[in-house]
C-alpha cells in the first residue's frame, strides 16, 4: 500500500535565504520572512499523477498537513493512522515514519529535502522493507533518494501501484550541516541508506548503467583499490560506500562514517580520531585510501575531516589513494573533485590532477580544485 | 562527371538543397564546420585517388572488369579446404540473406528488429540441435575468434594458465589464438597420434594447473578424434575444462563433442550455407550447456524469448547483458562489437531448409567420399595417406613415396586445371572433398596423380625451376609446438 | 469519400509488419524436405561400402538432430515475414544509431559482389588465378592509405572492435620487440572515445587510463600529460569523439605520447567527416583503423559482417597481421606474414564482400565525391543539430555555440525533469512513427543522451521529417507522457517483459532449452 508522509515545513528556508529549513527557530525566521510552504503544492504535483492513474486510491498517512490534507485534495481517500504535534517537528517525521511502515506501507512516499529524509530513515531503521521515494520539496537534496521532479515521483508511485512493486536499490542518505552550510561550508554527511525504487526501462539499456552495473563497478573500484594495498603499511580507510566494500573484501569490519586503520589484512583501529592517526602514522608507514564524498566532489575536508591537513602532511607525499567507480566522476558532469583541508599548502599540492582507481586495470585522470583557495593553486 | 558535383549517394549536393542548409545555420560555406581543424593538419591537396566511375554502369564494367580476371573454382577443379570449404548453397538461403530488411539492420530494440532478434534465435536454437548443447551464442567474427575466446573463458572461470593443445590445428588459426590469449593463458602441445589425440600422453601433462584442453575435430588434417570420451574424463578429473573445436557440417551422422563430455563446443558457420567468397564469409559460434558459470564468461550476444503484453506473443532480448559485470575475473575482458549477425542468419536458413535427413544424407556423402578419395589416391604408386584416423572431408596424402615435392605435384595438376590441395609439407598435401566433388571429379585426380608419378603427364618439375609461375602461394606449414 | 485524396498529415501513419510468426519448429512438419542432397554414386558405394554403419559406435549420432522438417516455400516464407519485422537502413531515416554512420549501401555493390567470379573463389587458389580479387584488396588498401596518409593498410580484421584489436596487438608487438613489453603497462584513452579501445588494451593486458574532457567537452591536454609516463605504452583515441568534436590539440597529443616513448593510436570510427580534410598520419599517429561497414558504405548486415582497415606508418608496418598482398610489376601475389607480424588475426585475407563493397564505393565518388560526403556529412549534422535545439527539452551539452563534425551527442535532461520521461522511452516512441533511434555508449556521461548521425546519405527532406518526429514525442512528454511510456504501439511486438532474460532458471536461450525447461513433462 502507498503511503505519504508531508513535511509542510520543508523548503520553507530557501527562498528566505537560510540555507535550510531544519530547527524551529529558522522556521520561525523563515515565516517572519514572509516564506510559504511549497511543499504543500510539490506534494499536489506528485499525487496527481497518482491519482490520474490510480482515482481514489488509499493511502496511508497522516492528519492534516502532514499528508491527509493534500492526499484528499488529489482525489485519493486517505487512511490516517499517525497523528503529529503542532507545529510539526522532525521528531513528529520520525514517528510518523515508524507507524506508516507498520501499518502496512510498502512505498512510502515523502515530501521534503535531506531533513527529512534523514528522519525518515532514522524512523525506519536498517534493513526495513519498506521502499521510500522522496519528492523533492526541500532546500538540500543532496541525497539520492529524490526523484528528478514531483511528477516523475508521482509517475514511479504510480507504477509501484500498477506493477505490485517495483525493484529497489540501495541509497545513501545524505545531509550537510545547516548551520555550517549558512557559514558557506559544504559538509555533508552520511546518515545510512533507504531501499529506493527505480521504473526498468522498456528496453534493456544494453549500453546504459543498470543498478546492477552500479553495484559491480563499486565492487570492481574496491577490488582495483585493494591489488594496490602492500604489506607492512597502514591504510586509513575513509567513509564512504566504497570504502566499506574494500574492506569488506579485505575482511575487515569498517565504520561506515569513520575513518579505519588496516594493517595487513586486521582492522587496528576504528573510527580513529586525527590524534590517532597522527600516531599510527608516527609508527611506520601509511596512506589514507579516501572516495568521492557527496555530489559535490569532496576528496578531503567533507565528512573526513579526521584526515586533516595535518594527517597528510605526516603521511606525506603520494599517500594518497584515491578510489571511486567511474560513474561517481561522470555525475559531477565536468565539475573537479574539491580539497578543502584548511591548509593552503597542503591544498594547493593537491590541486591539478589526480589519478582515481576505478576498477580492477582502469584509472582515470581528473581535475582537483582548492575551493577555499582560489587562485592559490594550480588548478585548471 | 556533373557539375556542380552531384552524386546519386548524397542527396543534398543539389545545390538548391545545400544553400539552403547553409542558409539555415547561418554558415557561409562547409568551411566554417572545420572550424576546430587546425589549418596545419588540414589536407591542401585533393586525395590522390584513381578517376572514379560515377555512372554506375560505368562502375559495373570497372569492377566486372577485374573479377573477370579470377577463375573461380567453378572453372577449377578444386579440392582445397583448410579452413574455407565448398559446400552448397541453396538458393533460399543467398535470398533470405539478401534482403533489404536484414541486410541494412543493426542496432535496433527487439520491437523494430523482431524479425533479426527471432530469425538469429532461431539460428541458436537450429545450432544447438545440432550440437546438442542448450546455449550457442549470435555469432562472433569466425572460428579463430570463437576458439581463442572459448579458451579465454575457460582460463577466467578457472583462474589457471595451461592450456593443453592435443590435436593437430589449422596453423592460422593457432597464430590467431596464440596472439590472442598469450597474456593470460600458456599453450602447450601433446604430438598427436596416428592423426589424432595421444590420450596416454596427454593424460600424462594434465594437472590441477590446467585450465583447458583443447581438441579440434575434424582436425587440421580432417582427423575426426575417435576418443573424445576418454579425454574429457581425463581433463574433467583434473578440473579442466575440454574446448572442442569442430565444423558443425558433420553432426547429421558424428556424436556431437557434447554427447562425449564437451564443456565448450566452438568452430566456424561457414560450410553452413556461406559461399567461399575468397575466405570473406566466416562466422564463429561458441556453444556451452545451460550453465550460468559459462554463460556468464560468454562475451558474446546471447538472445532469449521472453513474454510481452499480448499472450501467445514471443518477445526476444538479451540474456544477462550485464553477465561481463559479474565476471569472476576482470582481465582479460573482451568486447561485444559488429562481428558476423547476418552470416548466422544464412546458417540457420540452411539447416531449416536441410532439416534432420537432409544433414544426415549430408554427413553419410562427406564420409562416403571421403573414404572413397582416400582409397582412389592411395591406390596411386607411391602415394600413402597421412595416417589411419577416420576422416571427414580432409585429409592428408604423402607423396615422398613418388619422389615429388607437394609444390611440383600441384603446379602440374595446376596445369590441367586442377587444385589437388593444399600444401602442408614438402610432401606433403591436405585434399578436401565436400558433396560438390563427385566420383568423377575424384577418379580425375586420381588419374592425374597416378598419370604424373608414372611420368606420362604434364611435366613435374618444380615451378621455380621452370619459371613458368612468377607469384608464390600461400602456403600452410606443419603446425610446431 | 471521391477524389481527390485528401492531404498527408504531417507524419507518416506507420505501422509495422507484424506477422505473429510462430518459431520455426512450430512449423515442422515430419517428413517434408527443403532441399535434396545429391546421392551417393552407386561406384562410391560399391568401395565404400556403408559408411555410417562402420562408424564406431561412440561416433555415430543416435538420435537425430531435432531439426525442423520444412517445405522449401515454407522456410523462405518463414524467414520473409521475419526480414519485414525489421527496421533496416534501407527503410526508415537511419541517423539514430549515432557513431555507427548508417549510411547507404549501395545495391550496385550486392550485385557485384554476388558474382561467381568472387563467391566461387577459395582463398588458397594460385594468385595467377586471383588476380581480380588481390588488385581490389591492393587497390583498397593502396587508397585507404592515401585517405588517412598511413605507409601501409591491412584489411584483415573483421569489424571495427577487431581493428581496435589489431591496433593494441601491433603496440603490443612493437614495444616487445623493442624491449620495452615489460616495461610499457598502460595504456590512455579519453572517455568520449569508443569503449572497445578500452576494452580491447584491457583483454591484450594493459591497465587502462581514462582522461575526462574539460567542462566544454574538449579533450584536456594537462589531463593527457599528467597520465603519461614511461609506463605508457600508447595513447588509443577517437577522433572527432563521440560529441561531434574535433581535438584542435590533436598533434599536440601525438607529440606528447611520442616524447615518453609512447604510440598513438587513432580511432577513425568517426571518419566520415573528415575525409579528405585531414589525416591520420599528418596529425602524427602511428596507428589508426577505419570500419569499412561505417565510413565507406557497406551494409551493417543485422550487427556484422563488418570489416576493418588498419593502417600504420612504415615503422610498424612489420608487425601488420598477414599474409599481405603485395604488387610485383603488373603482377598480384600474396606474401606471407614476417617474422615480427602479429599473425593472422581472421581467415585469409578478411571480409572479401565487404571488402570489393568498399573498394566499388569509393570508385563511384573517386576524391571529390570522398570529400563531398565528409562535407555534406559535415552540414547535415549541423543542420540536424539546429533543429534539434528548436525542440523543447532537447539540448546539445559542451561546445556551446561551437560547429560539430559528424555527429551530435544530444541530451533530453530537461525533458526528463520536466515530464519524468526518459531517452530510452523516447527512442522506443520514436519506432513508432518508422524511425530508429538510439541512446549512447555506456557509461552516459550525457544525461538522458541520445546521438544522432545524419551522414551524407539523407535529404533535408528527410532530415526536417525526423525532426518532426522528435518534436512531436517530446511534445507527447509533455502533454500525454502515458503514451510515451506505453510504447511500443506500431510495432511487430508488444511490451516485452525483459526480467524473464536475466535468471538462469527462466532464461531460455534456444527453443531446446525453452522445451526442457518449461515443458519436459509432456516431453517426457
Amino acid at each position: 500500500m502507498l503511503a505519504l508522509l508531508v513535511n509542510p515545513v520543508a523548503g520553507i528556508g530557501g527562498p528566505a535565504g537560510l540555507a535550510g529549513s531544519d530547527g524551529a527557530a529558522v522556521q520561525q525566521r523563515a515565516n517572519e520572512r514572509g516564506a510559504s510552504s511549497r511543499a504543500t503544492e510539490r506534494a499536489l504535483a506528485a499525487l496527481a499523477e497518482v491519482a490520474a492513474a490510480h482515482p481514489g486510491a488509499r493511502v496511508l498517512t497522516v492528519v492534516g498537513t502532514m499528508g491527509a490534507d493534500v492526499a484528499r485534495a488529489a482525489g485519493l481517500e486517505p487512511v490516517v493512522i499517525a497523528r503529529h504535534g503542532e507545529p510539526s517537528d522532525a521528531a513528529d517525521t520520525t514517528a510518523a515514519a515508524r507507524a506508516l511502515a507498520d501499518g502496512g506501507a510498502s512505498l512510502l512516499l515523502f515530501v521534503g529535502g535531506d531533513g527529512t529524509a534523514r528522519d525518515v530513515a532514522a524512523g525506519l531503521g536498517a534493513g526495513g522493507r519498506t521502499a521510500v521515494l522522496g519528492v523533492p520539496a526541500g532546500v538540500k537534496m543532496y541525497s539520492p533518494v529524490f526523484a528528478v521532479s514531483p511528477r516523475a515521483a508521482g509517475g514511479v508511485a504510480a507504477a509501484w501501484l500498477t506493477d505490485g512493486g517495483l525493484p529497489v536499490r540501495e541509497q545513501e542518505v545524505l545531509d550537510i550541516d545547516e548551520e555550517a552550510l549558512r557559514h558557506a561550508r559544504v559538509e555533508p554527511r552520511l546518515f545510512g541508506t533507504l531501499p529506493v525504487p527505480f521504473r526498468p526501462g522498456r528496453t534493456q539499456a544494453r549500453k546504459a548503467a543498470t543498478p546492477a552495473d552500479e553495484q559491480a563497478a563499486v565492487r570492481a573500484a574496491a577490488r582495483g583499490a585493494a591489488s594496490a594495498l602492500r604489506p607492512g603499511v597502514r591504510y586509513l580507510l575513509g567513509p564512504g560506500g566504497t570504502m566499506t566494500e574494500l574492506a569488506r573484501l579485505l575482511g575487515v569490519p569498517k565504520t561506515p562514517l569513520g575513518v579505519d586503520v588496516v594493517l595487513d589484512g586486521r582492522r587496528v583501529l576504528a573510527g580513529a580520531s586525527e590524534h590517532e592517526l597522527l600516531d599510527e602514522i608516527a609508527r611506520g608507514p601509511a596512506a589514507a585510501v579516501i572516495t568521492v564524498i557527496g555530489g559535490q566532489g569532496f576528496l578531503l575536508g567533507r565528512g573526513n575531516q579526521q584526515l586533516s591537513a595535518r594527517v597528510l602532511r605526516a603521511l606525506g607525499a603520494d599517500a594518497l589513494i584515491v578510489v571511486a567507480p567511474e560513474q561517481k566522476l561522470i555525475d559531477l558532469g565536468g565539475r573537479p573533485l574539491l580539497v578543502d583541508t584548511g591548509d593552503p599548502e597542503v591544498d594547493a599540492g593537491l590541486a591539478g590532477f589526480i589519478r582515481v582507481i576505478t576498477g580492477t586495470s582502469t584509472t582515470s585522470i581528473y581535475p582537483v580544485d582548492a575551493p577555499e583557495h582560489e587562485g592559490e593553486g594550480h588548478a585548471p | 562527371m556533373t557539375d556542380p558535383f552531384v552524386h546519386p549517394y548524397i542527396p543534398n549536393t543539389a545545390p538548391e538543397s545545400k544553400a539552403a542548409m547553409l542558409a539555415a545555420v547561418g554558415a557561409a560555406s562547409v568551411d566554417e564546420f572545420y572550424a576546430d581543424v587546425p589549418a596545419e593538419l588540414r589536407l591542401d591537396r585533393a586525395l590522390d585517388l584513381p578517376a572514379p566511375f560515377t555512372a554506375e554502369q560505368d562502375l559495373v564494367r570497372h569492377v566486372e572488369g577485374l573479377l573477370a580476371k579470377n577463375v573461380s573454382t567453378r572453372n577449377r577443379l578444386s579440392f582445397l579446404g583448410a579452413g574455407t570449404y565448398h559446400h552448397y548453397v541453396p538458393a533460399v538461403v543467398d535470398e533470405v540473406i539478401n534482403r533489404s530488411e536484414f541486410l541494412t539492420a543493426y542496432a535496433g530494440e527487439p520491437y523494430e528488429d523482431h524479425g533479426r532478434f527471432q530469425a538469429l534465435f532461431e539460428y541458436q536454437s537450429l545450432m544447438a540441435e545440432l550440437l546438442a548443447m542448450d546455449v550457442v551464442n549470435v555469432p562472433t567474427y569466425d572460428g579463430y575468434q570463437a576458439t581463442a575466446t572459448a579458451l579465454s573463458m575457460a582460463g577466467r572461470m578457472s583462474g589457471r594458465r595451461r592450456v593443453l593443445v592435443a590435436s593437430d590445428v589449422l596453423p592460422a588459426k593457432l597464430s590467431k589464438v596464440r596472439d590472442f590469449v598469450r597474456v593470460h593463458l600458456d599453450l602447450e602441445f601433446v604430438d598427436t597420434v596416428d592423426g589424432v589425440t595421444d590420450v596416454a600422453g596427454l593424460a600424462a601433462r594434465l594437472g590441477d594447473d590446467v585450465a583447458a584442453v583443447w581438441v579440434e575435430t575434424p582436425s587440421h588434417t580432417g582427423a575426426v578424434e575417435a576418443r573424445l570420451r576418454e579425454i574429457a574424463d581425463a581433463a574433467h578429473a583434473a578440473g579442466a575444462v575440454l574446448v572442442v573445436g569442430t565444423d558443425p557440417i558433420g553432426y547429421g551422422v558424428l556424436t556431437p563433442p557434447a554427447e562425449q563430455g564437451a564443456d565448450i563446443v566452438c568452430g566456424d558457420i561457414q560450410s553452413l550455407g556461406l559461399h567461399q567468397w575468397f575466405g570473406g564469409a566466416h562466422g564463429g559460434f561458441i556453444a556451452v550447456h545451460d550453465d550460468p558459470k559459462f554463460i556468464m564468461e560468454m562475451p558474446s550476444r546471447l538472445f532469449g524469448l521472453a513474454t510481452t503484453d499480448v499472450p501467445g506473443e514471443y518477445g526476444f532480448g538479451d540474456v544477462a547483458y550485464d553477465r561481463t559485470s559479474f565476471a569472476q575475473r576482470e582481465d582479460g575482458k573482451e568486447w561485444v562489437g559488429t562481428a558476423a549477425a547476418l552470416w548466422g542468419i544464412a546458417a540457420g536458413v540452411y539447416l531449416a531448409l536441410m532439416g534432420p535427413e537432409g544433414m544426415r544424407e549430408l554427413g553419410e556423402v562427406l564420409l562416403a567420399r571421403t573414404r572413397y578419395a582416400q582409397q582412389a589416391l592411395v591406390a596411386v604408386p607411391g602415394i600413402a595417406l597421412g595416417d589411419d584416423a577416420l576422416h571427414l572431408r580432409e585429409f592428408t596424402i604423402d607423396l615422398a613415396g613418388t619422389g615429388l615435392t607437394a609444390t611440383a605435384v600441384i603446379a602440374a595438376l595446376r596445369a590441367q586445371g586442377l587444385e589437388p590441395g593444399v600444401r602442408v609439407g614438402e610432401h606433403t598435401l591436405l585434399v578436401c572433398v565436400t558433396e560438390m566433388t563427385s566420383q568423377l571429379d575424384i577418379d580425375r585426380l586420381a588419374r592425374a596423380l597416378r598419370e604424373l608419378v608414372s611420368g606420362t603427364g604434364a611435366e613435374a618439375s618444380d615451378p621455380t625451376d621452370s619459371g613458368a609461375t612468377t607469384v608464390s602461394a600461400p602456403i600452410l606449414e606443419e603446425q610446431s609446438a | 469519400m471521391s477524389l481527390p485524396v485528401a492531404p498527408k498529415p504531417a507524419l507518416r501513419r506507420f505501422h509495422q509488419a507484424s506477422w505473429d510468426e510462430p518459431i520455426i519448429f512450430e512449423l515442422s512438419t515430419p517428413g517434408e524436405r527443403g532441399v535434396l542432397v545429391t546421392s551417393i554414386e552407386p561406384g562410391v558405394r560399391e568401395a565404400v561400402g556403408d559408411v555410417v554403419a562402420a562408424l564406431p559406435a561412440g561416433l555415430r549420432r543416435d538420435t537425430p538432430p531435432a531439426l525442423p522438417e520444412m517445405g522449401q516455400m515454407r522456410v523462405l516464407k518463414h524467414y520473409l515475414r521475419l526480414s519485414q519485422e525489421n527496421l533496416g537502413a534501407d527503410f526508415n531515416v537511419d541517423i539514430g544509431q549515432g557513431t555507427c554512420t548508417m549510411k547507404y549501401a549501395p545495391k550496385v555493390n550486392e550485385q557485384l559482389i554476388r558474382t561467381p567470379g568472387l563467391t566461387a573463389m577459395h582463398p588458397l587458389q594460385n594468385p595467377d588465378d586471383a588476380q581480380g580479387v588481390l588488385e581490389i584488396v591492393w587497390n583498397t588498401e593502396r587508397m585507404l592509405a592515401e585517405i588517412s596518409g598511413m605507409d601501409e593498410v591491412s584489411l584483415h580484421t573483421q569489424g571495427g572492435s577487431a581493428a581496435i584489436w589489431s591496433n593494441v596487438a601491433m603496440i603490443r608487438a612493437y614495444h616487445e620487440a623493442n624491449g620495452e613489453g615489460e616495461q610499457r603497462r598502460e595504456v590512455i584513452t579519453t572517455i568520449f572515445s569508443h569503449p572497445s579501445n578500452a576494452a580491447a588494451a584491457k583483454a591484450a593486458g594493459y591497465d587502462v587510463v581514462t582522461v575526462h574532457p574539460d567542462a566544454d567537452g574538449y579533450p584536456h591536454l594537462e589531463a593527457l600529460k599528467r597520465a603519461l609516463s614511461p609506463r605508457t605504452a600508447a595513447i588509443m583515441v577517437t577522433n572527432p569523439e563521440d560529441t561531434g568534436i574535433y581535438n584542435p590539440a590533436i598533434k599536440q597529443w601525438v607529440d606528447a605520447a611520442h616524447a615518453v616513448g609512447a604510440l598513438a593510436s587513432y580511432d577513425q570510427a568517426n571518419a566520415n567527416g573528415i575525409l579528405g580534410i585531414t589525416r591520420a598520419r599528418d596529425a602524427g599517429f602511428d596507428v589508426c583503423h577505419f570500419n569499412l561497414h561505417k565510413t565507406f558504405g557497406t551494409p551493417h548486415g543485422s550487427g556484422g559482417p563488418g570489416a576493418g582497415a588498419n593502417g600504420v606508418s612504415a615503422a610498424l608496418a612489420p608487425f601488420l597481421p598477414g599474409p599481405r598482398v603485395a604488387r610485383e610489376g603488373d603482377r598480384f601475389v600474396v606474401r606471407e606474414a614476417g617474422e615480427r607480424s602479429i599473425g593472422a588475426v581472421a581467415p585469409f585475407f578478411g571480409v572479401i564482400p565487404n571488402i570489393v563493397r568498399a573498394y566499388s564505393w569509393m570508385m563511384a565518388l573517386g576524391a571529390e565525391g570522398l570529400r563531398t560526403v565528409a562535407e555534406i556529412a559535415v552540414l547535415n549534422n549541423n543542420y540536424l543539430l539546429q533543429r534539434v535545439l528548436e525542440i523543447p527539452g532537447a539540448s546539445a551539452p559542451y561546445a556551446t555555440g561551437r560547429r560539430r563534425i559528424e555527429q551530435v551527442r544530444y541530451s533530453w535532461q530537461q525533458l526528463f525533469e520536466q515530464t519524468g520521461v526518459t531517452s530510452e522511452e523516447i527512442g522506443v516512441r520514436a519506432a513508432d512513427f518508422g524511425m530508429h533511434y538510439w541512446t549512447s555508449h555506456h557509461p552516459y556521461v550525457v544525461p538522458q543522451p541520445f546521438t544522432l548521425e545524419p551522414t551524407e546519405s539523407y535529404s533535408m527532406a528527410e532530415l526536417d521529417e525526423y525532426v518532426a518526429v522528435l518534436a512531436e514525442v517530446a511534445r507527447e512528454a509533455r502533454e500525454q507522457p502515458e503514451i510515451v511510456r506505453t510504447a511500443p504501439h506500431n510495432q511487430t511486438v508488444h511490451h516485452t517483459h525483459h526480467d524473464d532474460l536475466d535468471e538462469p532458471e527462466r532464461w531460455a536461450i534456444t527453443w531446446r532449452a525453452y522445451q526442457r525447461k518449461y515443458f519436459a513433462e509432456a516431453a517426457a
